[in-house]
Formats: structure tokens, C-alpha cells, sequence
């Protein structure tokens, strides 16, 4: 899928390692362009709205339904909301779903994997629950999940700050599986390994061991599984936004805009557009860039 | 292979059991409550005896192992009295909606044919697309069509299902104009008999635009496993053996190489299966089809605790199945998986 080009390394200077990753990624355009897509969209929900200062929540009715204009530039719902405010608030909390249950569902699965990977005993316990986890419906119970916990987490944190946490926790707690598995093969692997048998020969203690030596050297799967992990996330938010299950209406996100907006379909097609773009190409950049940074992480690919 | 399935099977249903607990327990906790919805006419002690109707007094255990019997022996049961007659109906009741009071296997098994006719349909189409184009792919790697497959995965893979589903809406129904050949329904409907060439052509009308969004996925995942899989197996000594020995290009790709490329590619077909079933309770909810995965959404919606319970075990039992189906066909078709 890519191109590796032989990068011209100074040999005579000792450089950080992760030079060399950089200088392999910068070869993926693919992936550049992604990276850089991300970035803008990330400061986009996040900077913009200081700089597009108009309240998403605000309400005029006398301009409902608006096409493009230099006042409105994505227009305005049937509320008379401007949409370029709603999709940068939307995206705020869809990019924060995405990073917030992607990190949950990262450590959860380097957790389980190091630990079953590292200790034998407790290996075969946690595989097995690694594959029922796999094998339970995902969707459904994070529909179920939804509809259970959605009363009393509102009622104890907040309408939005509970339906974020409802939602970042279900989302981690059902996608760390496949992070577990590929971290506890890495790490099973490197416990083959000589420097692993020096550094217990001089007596570390197993939780110093997994710190120092085992997780800086799993690092890359799990930056991959980082990336990937936001793309799922992401999609994951939306859907169940779109099904009427995810943020409540008046806070929105982008699947809850798409959802929204499905309804003056006929009329206001335009609408629709903006959030499932935002969506599609937000996943597709963070889909790019886990790519490359697959590449570029793989020392058999990256030392050509 | 006889003791590598049976030990498959066997490490199965514990699997199911877990499942089924954890998906019974789940549900359990549910706040809704299925007395809720009628009258406030009724005294507190007759809503106390509908409750104790529906199975709701008994401690937590009994009420699971009663379903659980329910699921896996009275239903299959009943079906079984109503085909042949020397079997008779068991005696329990069977497992009844809360929301519409009717069984809910029958409720199931009449919206299964919708879901099945139209995700089994897009799961095949996406398939027999996906095949020739991880084919090709690989066979000319980096070439034009390879790079213009790899762009198309990839959109297959970030666009999510509601919002390509929309787009086909917007593109297919509201923009083309209503004669014109191209122009789609965006809604399915379910009441349409087909007793004639003309309602069968809309039948297939109104199945292209779901079909469509949910083979764009199937696409999306098999070309790019068929493509690796190729390109592991053209590189290998056995091709260099059989183009030395002088066969043509196409018997050495489409029969020594296809043929061994095919046995990762059928396994993971097998696993996808299960997920797209998943996939379609979208598909399902905006093109307005009244299978499975629309039924569960209104259940959740309405809080019908056994309908979700005895769905959800359904979408778990498939996948521990097809992933048993996956296992078994691996072993198969490649005789060194069957380590004992």
C-alpha cells in the first residue's frame, strides 16, 4: 500500500528513535494528509468557536431553514440555529466521546493483555474472557446499556455529563478486546527475550519489569490500536446517536445532527450533508493515519 | 476432525451460558416496569398479581434458569408439536412480549424473512463483488485498478452505514426525478405480495438501496482480505513450481493460488456474517425495513424486557455459531489447523 523510500540518516549522530518513525510517516501521503485533516478538524470544534462566536443553542426563528449564506455559511436548522455553530459544538463532543473512550478502551485492553501476557497464571482466565467479550452482540448491549444506566447517571451527574460518561464507558468496556490480543502476543514474545532474562537475572520485581522494560516495547501496537480505536469510537457515538439513543436533542453531536436533519431530508438535503461528512471524513483521516503509522512503526518496513 | 469439532462444540456452550447470563442479568436491572403502561384505575394488589403473572416475583436464579429452559427447550418444542403430530406442546407458557402480549418467538420469526431476504441478499452481492476485485488487486499490484480498490475500501470502511444509507436516500429519491428509471423507494415495503412480474420488479426496486449500503461494507472488509491473502500466496515456491512447469497464467492464479487463498477468505466471510446482522439494525431503521434489527429498537424503546433479552441471545447465538462454523471450516480446508 505504500511506498518506502530508502530516507537518508545521518549515522554519525545518535537520534531518537522516533525520528526515524517520523521520517517514515512523512514518506505515507496518505497518511500525511490525514494527520493534518485531523489536526484541522480537532482545532476546528475546538478554536472555532471562539472565532464563529455565535451561540449553537441560540434560537431565531425568523431565519429557519436557511440555505448557505455569508451570515449562516452551513445554513440554519428548522429552529433557526446556525449549523456551523452546531457542527463545531457537535464535533467537540463527538472528537471527546472518540479520544475519551478510546483511552478507556486502550487501557483496559494493555492492562488485560500485559497481564495475561505476563503472568501465566491468570493467562488462560483472561483469554477466556477476552473471547466471550468478542463474542457477545456489541450493538444491542450498548442499546441496552443506554436505555438501563441513561435515568439514573442523568439524575446523579447532569443530563449531558452523565450521557458522556454512560457513553465513554460503554464504548470503552465493549472494544478493548482486540487491543488485549495483540498486546499480550507482543508480550508474550518479548518475554523470549535476552534483555528481559538480564533484567530478571539482576532481580526486578515483575511490576518495575512491565513499567521499564515490556511497555515501552508494546507501544506501537497500542498506537495503532489508539488510532483505529478514535475511528470506532467515533462511529460507534454516532450510531447510537442516530438511533435516537445517544446525547439528548438539545446538545448535540454529529450523529445526533444527521439524525435530526434526516427528517427535512426532501426539503433541506444540504443538512444532512455537513455532519455525515464530518463524520465519514474525520474516521476516513483517522483510518489514514493509523495506516501509515502501522508503517512507519515497523522496523522491518521502516530500516529499508 | 470428528474430536477437534466435537471439542469445538463442547467449549461452545459454555460460551452461550455466560453469554446468556450476562445478557439476562443486564436486563434485569431494567427500570421499566411492565405494569407501568396500564391504568391507574387498577389497585396496587391487582398490579402486584399481573406482576406475579409475567414471572416477576421469583428470586433472580430461578426466573434465569426458567428462561433459559423457556429458550433453548419449550420453544423449540412447541415448533416442533405444531410441524409433527407425535410430539406433544409442552406445558409452560411461552415466553410472552410485554408489549404486545403475543409470543415472542412468533413475533421474531415473523419479521426474521425481511431481515434475512435483504441482509442475506447484500451479504452475497457484496461477496461476488468483493472476490474479483481482491483478485485483480492483488494480481496487478500497485497498478491503477489496485490503488482505485484500495481508495474504495477505504471509503467503504469510513463512511458508517447511516450516513451512507442518507446519501443513497438523498441521491437515488429525492434528487432523480420520480419516472425516471433510476429512481429508487427509500422505504420498504413489507405488505407488498409478489403474485406478478410487475411486483416483483418492485420488490427488487425497493430492495437495490438497502442491499446496496450494506454490501458497500461487505465490499469494503472481503476485497481487502482477499487481496492480502493473494499476495501471501503469489510470492510462494509452489507458483514458481507450476509456472515453470509450463500451465497458463490464468490456471496457476485461479487454481493454485485462488484455491489456497480462498481458506483465510472463507473463514473471515463466515465471521462477517454475524456482524452484518449487527450492521443492519441501522440499515434496517432508515430504509424502514421491519426485520429483527427495527424490532429491537422498538422493544428497547418500549422497555419490552423479554423480547430484547431472547433478540440479543439470538444475535449471541449466531455469532458463537458462525465463529464455530469458521473454526470447523478452517479446519477443514486446511488439514494443519486440526491440532489435537
Amino acid at each position: 500500500m505504500t511506498d518506502t523510500s530508502i530516507d537518508t540518516r545521518d549515522d554519525a549522530v545518535a537520534r531518537n528513535q522516533w525520528w526515524d518513525v517520523w521520517d517514515q510517516f512523512k514518506t505515507h501521503k496518505g497518511a500525511v494528509m490525514g494527520a493534518c485533516f485531523f489536526i484541522f478538524i480537532v482545532l476546528a470544534v475546538y478554536v472555532g468557536p471562539w472565532i464563529w462566536s455565535i451561540d449553537p443553542t441560540y434560537i431565531d426563528v425568523r431565519a429557519r431553514n436557511q440555505g448557505s449564506t455569508w451570515a449562516h455559511p452551513f445554513g440554519t436548522d428548522q429552529l433557526g440555529r446556525d449549523m456551523l455553530a452546531r457542527m463545531m459544538a457537535g464535533g467537540q463532543t463527538s472528537i471527546s466521546v472518540g479520544l475519551t473512550a478510546m483511552g478507556l478502551a486502550l487501557f483496559l485492553g494493555t492492562l488485560v493483555g500485559v497481564l495475561a501476557g505476563y503472568f501465566k497464571r491468570i493467562d488462560g482466565l483472561l483469554m477466556r474472557v477476552t473471547d466471550l467479550f468478542l463474542a457477545l452482540p456489541l450493538l444491542p448491549l450498548l442499546l441496552v446499556m443506554v436505555m438501563l444506566f441513561r435515568q439514573p447517571l442523568s439524575a446523579s451527574f447532569g443530563p449531558e455529563t452523565g450521557i458522556f460518561i454512560l457513553i465513554v464507558i460503554a464504548i470503552g468496556i465493549t472494544s478493548w478486546m482486540p487491543t488485549a490480543r495483540i498486546v499480550r502476543g507482543d508480550v508474550l514474545a518479548l518475554k523470549e527475550r535476552e534483555f528481559v532474562l538480564a533484567a530478571r537475572s539482576i532481580g526486578t520485581r515483575p511490576g518495575k519489569m512491565i513499567l521499564r522494560h515490556v511497555l515501552p516495547n508494546v507501544m506501537s501496537p497500542i498506537m495503532v490500536s489508539a488510532t483505529l480505536g478514535i475511528a470506532t469510537a467515533i462511529i460507534t457515538e454516532s450510531a447510537l446517536s442516530f438511533l435516537g439513543l445517544g446525547f439528548p436533542p438539545d446538545f448535540p453531536t454529529w450523529g445526533r445532527l444527521l439524525f435530526d436533519a434526516t427528517d427535512f431530508m426532501q426539503q433541506h438535503p444540504q443538512r444532512v450533508m455537513w455532519p455525515g461528512l464530518a463524520i465519514s471524513l474525520t474516521v476516513l483521516s483517522v483510518n489514514y493515519m493509523g495506516d501509515g503509522l502501522r508503517d512507519a512503526l515497523d522496523p522491518r518496513i521502516r530500516g529499508l | 476432525m470428528l474430536t477437534y469439532t466435537i471439542r469445538r462444540l463442547l467449549t461452545a456452550i459454555p460460551t452461550l451460558i455466560f453469554i446468556s447470563l450476562i445478557i439476562f442479568l443486564l436486563l434485569d436491572m431494567a427500570p421499566g416496569d411492565p405494569t407501568a403502561q396500564l391504568p391507574l384505575t387498577i389497585p396496587p394488589e391487582v398490579r402486584e398479581q399481573i406482576r406475579q403473572s409475567l414471572g416477576l416475583g421469583e428470586p433472580v436464579h430461578i426466573r434465569y434458569l426458567l428462561w433459559l429452559k423457556q429458550m433453548v427447550w419449550s420453544e423449540p418444542v412447541y415448533y416442533l408439536s405444531q410441524s409433527v403430530d407425535w410430539v406433544s406442546a409442552p406445558d409452560e407458557a411461552r415466553l410472552i412480549s410485554w408489549q404486545t402480549r403475543a409470543p415472542v418467538m412468533d413475533t421474531i420469526l415473523e419479521r426474521l424473512p425481511q431481515t434475512l431476504m435483504v441482509v442475506g441478499l447484500a451479504y452475497v452481492v457484496g461477496v461476488l463483488i468483493a472476490l474479483p476485485i481482491g483478485i485483480i488487486s492483488a494480481y496487478k499490484q500497485y497498478s491503477v485498478f489496485d490503488q482505485a480498490g484500495t481508495f474504495v475500501s477505504m471509503i467503504g470502511f469510513s463512511i458508517p452505514p447511516f450516513f451512507s444509507g442518507v446519501l443513497m436516500i438523498i441521491l437515488f429519491t429525492v434528487m432523480m426525478p420520480n419516472d425516471s428509471f433510476w429512481w429508487f423507494p427509500s422505504i420498504y415495503d413489507t405488505t407488498l405480495v409478489i403474485d406478478s412480474w410487475e411486483a416483483f420488479g418492485k420488490q427488487v426496486r425497493q430492495m437495490v438501496l438497502p442491499v446496496m449500503v450494506l454490501a458497500l461494507q461487505t465490499t469494503a472488509q472481503i476485497s481487502r482480505f482477499m487481496r492480502a491473502s493473494m499476495l501471501d500466496n503469489l510470492n510462494q515456491d509452489y507458483v514458481r513450481t507450476a509456472r515453470a512447469k509450463g500451465m497458463t497464467e490464468s490456471v496457476v492464479v485461479l487454481k493454485h493460488v485462488l484455491r489456497n487463498s480462498m481458506i483465510p477468505v472463507v473463514t473471515v466471510i463466515a465471521l462477517g456474517i454475524p456482524a452484518i446482522f449487527g450492521g443492519a439494525i441501522i440499515t434496517e431503521q432508515i430504509f424502514k425495513v421491519n426485520g429483527i434489527g427495527q424490532l429491537l429498537i422498538v422493544s428497547i424503546q418500549a422497555s419490552d424486557v423479554p423480547m430484547v433479552q431472547t433478540l440479543t441471545f439470538i444475535f449471541a447465538i449466531l455469532i458463537v455459531f458462525f465463529n464455530l462454523i469458521a473454526d470447523i471450516l478452517y479446519g477443514i480446508l486446511d488439514p494443519r489447523i486440526r491440532y489435537d
